[in-house]
Order: C-alpha cells, then sequence, then structure tokens
C-alpha cells in the first residue's frame, strides 16, 4: 500500500498525540502506586516489604592483596558465624564451617610454585562456596536439597536434606560440613534472626540469601575492615565487580575442574 | 449350651471391664476436655481466621517453607490486607511467644509432642512468671 504525503501526516500526528498520552498510561499501569506518589503507610502488625537485591549473576571477588595487608584479622568469618548460628565443637574432625582460611598453596593447589612469592607462600587465603556455575553437588544430590537459583546462587534446603552427603564427597573446594552432631548446644551465642541446623544435615554458605531478600549486602562483606571482599552482579557490566575484574588480573580455584567456580581472586 | 447363664453374666463383666476406661472418661467428663490455650498478645487478628489457622497451620507453615527456601518468597499477604514476614520463628512466635502454653499444649494433647521444627528454628526464651 502506498501512501500520500497528506496521509503521512495523519499518521505522523496522530503516532505524536500517542506518545503524549504514555507518561498517563504507564501511571495507570502502575495502578495504586505511580510515579511521585508514596505508598499507604502500612496497618499495624504489617511490615513495610524491604527491597530486596536483586542479581542476574551473584558473584564475589576477594582482593588477596587488601587481605593480606590486613593481615590475620577473623572479622569477616566471625560476622558470617555468628549470623548463621554455625557451631564450634572445637575439633577439627566435627567441624563446621562456611567461610575460614586455608594456606594460599592449599587453595590454588597447582597455580602456585617452588618460587612462589614470599608473603603468598604462607598466606592464609579466604575461602568459602565458590557458588560454581556447574555445582557438582547440586548434580549429585537425590533429593533436590541443594539447587542452583536463577541469581546463580547455590542454595540449600536443610528441610530437603537426608544426610547422605553425595555433596560434600562431589564439592571440590570441601565447602560442605556435615553435622555430625547437634549443633545447638556448641553455639555460643543464638542469633534469633536465623534458625540453627540439626543433627543429619549437610551446611554451607548460600550468599545470605535472606539478608539479600532484606535488600542487604552479606555478612561477610559488611564485616569486612579492608573492603578485601566485593560483592556484586556479574551479568551487569557496570558493576563493582565487573569493573575489577577488567582492570586486574583474578585467578578462580581449580577451573580446569570445570565447575566454574564464580568466587575471583585478584592477586 | 451348658452354663449358659454363667457364660453370658462372664461375658457381659469382660465387656464391662474392657470398656471401663471409655465410660469412665464419659462419666467424669474427661472425654469433653479440650486444652486451653493462652493467647498473650495485644493483636486482634491472626495471619489468617482462627478457625483456618487451627486446622490448617501446619500446612500454612509448610507452604511458607517452601515458598521462603526454595522461591524465595518472603512475603505474605493475609486475608485481610496486611503484609507479613514468613518466619516460623520472627513472626508467628512474635505473638505466640508462650510456646509452652501455646504449642505445646494442642500438641501434647494429640499426641503430636515433637514436630521437628525446634531442632533448628529457635523458640524465643519464654518470660518466667
Amino acid at each position: 500500500m502506498s501512501i500520500d504525503r497528506r496521509m503521512f501526516f495523519r499518521i505522523a500526528g496522530l503516532a505524536s498525540l500517542g506518545l503524549a498520552g504514555k507518561p498517563v498510561l504507564e501511571a495507570l499501569a502502575y495502578g495504586e502506586n505511580p510515579a511521585g506518589v508514596k505508598p499507604a503507610p502500612a496497618s499495624p502488625g504489617s511490615i513495610q516489604p524491604a527491597a530486596p537485591l536483586v542479581a542476574r549473576r551473584w558473584a564475589m571477588v576477594v582482593d588477596l592483596k587488601k587481605c593480606i595487608e590486613q593481615g590475620d584479622c577473623k572479622e569477616c568469618i566471625a560476622a558470617c558465624h555468628f549470623w548463621h548460628n554455625v557451631p564450634d565443637f572445637g575439633n577439627p574432625k566435627d567441624e563446621v564451617k562456611w567461610i575460614w582460611k586455608e594456606p594460599f598453596q592449599h587453595v590454588f593447589a597447582g597455580q602456585e610454585h617452588e618460587y612462589i612469592e614470599d608473603k603468598l607462600r604462607h598466606q592464609p587465603t579466604l575461602v568459602f562456596c565458590n557458588h560454581c556455575d556447574n555445582p557438582p553437588c547440586v548434580r549429585v544430590c537425590p533429593t533436590k536439597a541443594t539447587w542452583k537459583r536463577e541469581d546463580g546462587i547455590v542454595m540449600m534446603d536443610e528441610h530437603r536434606c537426608i544426610g547422605c552427603r553425595y555433596c560434600v564427597v562431589a564439592c571440590p573446594y570441601g565447602s560442605r560440613s556435615f553435622n555430625w552432631r547437634d549443633p545447638r548446644p556448641f553455639i555460643k551465642k543464638l542469633n534469633p534472626q536465623y534458625p540453627t541446623r540439626t543433627r543429619g544435615v549437610v551446611e554451607k554458605c548460600d550468599f545470605c540469601t535472606e539478608r539479600l531478600a532484606e535488600g542487604q549486602i552479606p555478612a561477610c562483606v559488611e564485616a569486612c575492615k579492608a573492603k578485601a571482599m566485593i560483592f556484586g552482579d556479574l551479568e551487569s557490566a557496570d558493576s563493582e565487580v565487573r569493573a575489577l575484574l577488567r582492570d586486574r588480573f583474578a585467578i578462580r580455584r581449580k577451573p580446569e575442574l570445570g565447575t566454574n567456580p564464580e568466587i575471583y581472586y585478584l592477586v | 449350651m451348658y452354663d449358659a447363664g454363667k457364660i453370658i453374666l462372664g461375658l457381659v463383666f469382660f465387656l464391662v471391664v474392657i470398656t471401663f476406661p471409655i465410660w469412665y472418661n464419659a462419666a467424669s467428663g474427661k472425654a469433653a476436655y479440650v486444652p486451653e490455650l493462652k493467647i498473650i498478645t495485644t493483636a486482634k487478628a491472626c495471619v489468617a481466621p482462627t478457625e483456618y489457622m487451627k486446622v490448617a497451620h501446619m500446612h500454612l507453615l509448610n507452604q511458607w517453607r517452601d515458598e521462603v527456601v526454595r522461591e524465595g518468597q518472603r512475603e505474605y499477604h493475609s486475608f485481610d490486607g496486611k503484609v507479613y514476614r514468613k518466619s516460623l520463628s520472627n513472626t508467628c512466635l512474635d505473638c505466640h511467644s508462650n510456646k509452652t502454653e501455646f504449642c505445646d499444649r494442642c500438641h501434647s494433647f494429640m499426641a503430636v509432642g515433637q514436630p521437628n521444627c525446634w531442632n533448628c528454628h529457635i523458640v524465643p526464651e519464654e518470660a518466667r512468671p
């Protein structure tokens, strides 16, 4: 169909009228909460839902340089273990841990060498769940008690865990701990905001999903004085984690296994 | 039948003895006993109508558990338009902080005394009188 000049102007005019009406349409589309109008105060007993932190792919960057400079601090570990009611059994056999430190040459076995920098050689390096893109623990779990969320977090559902410990064996990073004993009596100070675990389930770091849902960053990131842990969205090009990865050389733990770990260490 | 009278009498006696606990409880009024729950909150309404909560709180809790852990949906929009955080320890027990006088009374009576919720979920310290 061919359009003459008059017809073209007519359509163009109508279209611009339509564009002018767009804000009105938008306001209508948002219904009860158009831009600029504050939501009605919640009725008593109600909570004001906090804006959750969301991402397409959560990841963590650990700045080893800053971590080394800070020396032997344990703020992140203490904060995490307090927040999540992680017990301290006082013996390595029963140990339960979400975040801890290992010597550099153990963390990056295969990537170190005999003449490695002195300051790295015995450097205690922060390790926790790598929230792999291709998590072997998820693959072996017979009950789907652990699975990968859409935002990349490898989540753990202790309700569904039957304690078979396949995942503990499958994880190449030792990130998972099994509760051989009832952890309750071994928690020094209970955090009533978060449940404990029970005997016979596996637990691990979950990037503080419950804190993200309330709009808070993970407890370890918040506790780090040196700002050596940076948490962010890998899929958003202007996030801090992406900026760091663009500028500096980062290594990951055992990338050759194909698990695609999402914890990056800046060296 | 030889000794019919004795046998029938014996049978009646046997039945009376075997059913003794049932009619004794009925007669003494124990059968009509219902546990009394102590509600200490000043809130006017629960997250759902009381009648529903009485029969289906366990289903609601299971639903909350699955939605929070597996789907990440943590807000509950109640029948009267209020918004609650789906949390056993931090929403339910905020009002019903007297677990022994609220949860346990029915649960012991119904012989479901030990639901495994409390192995992990923390019960707030109860105010001792």
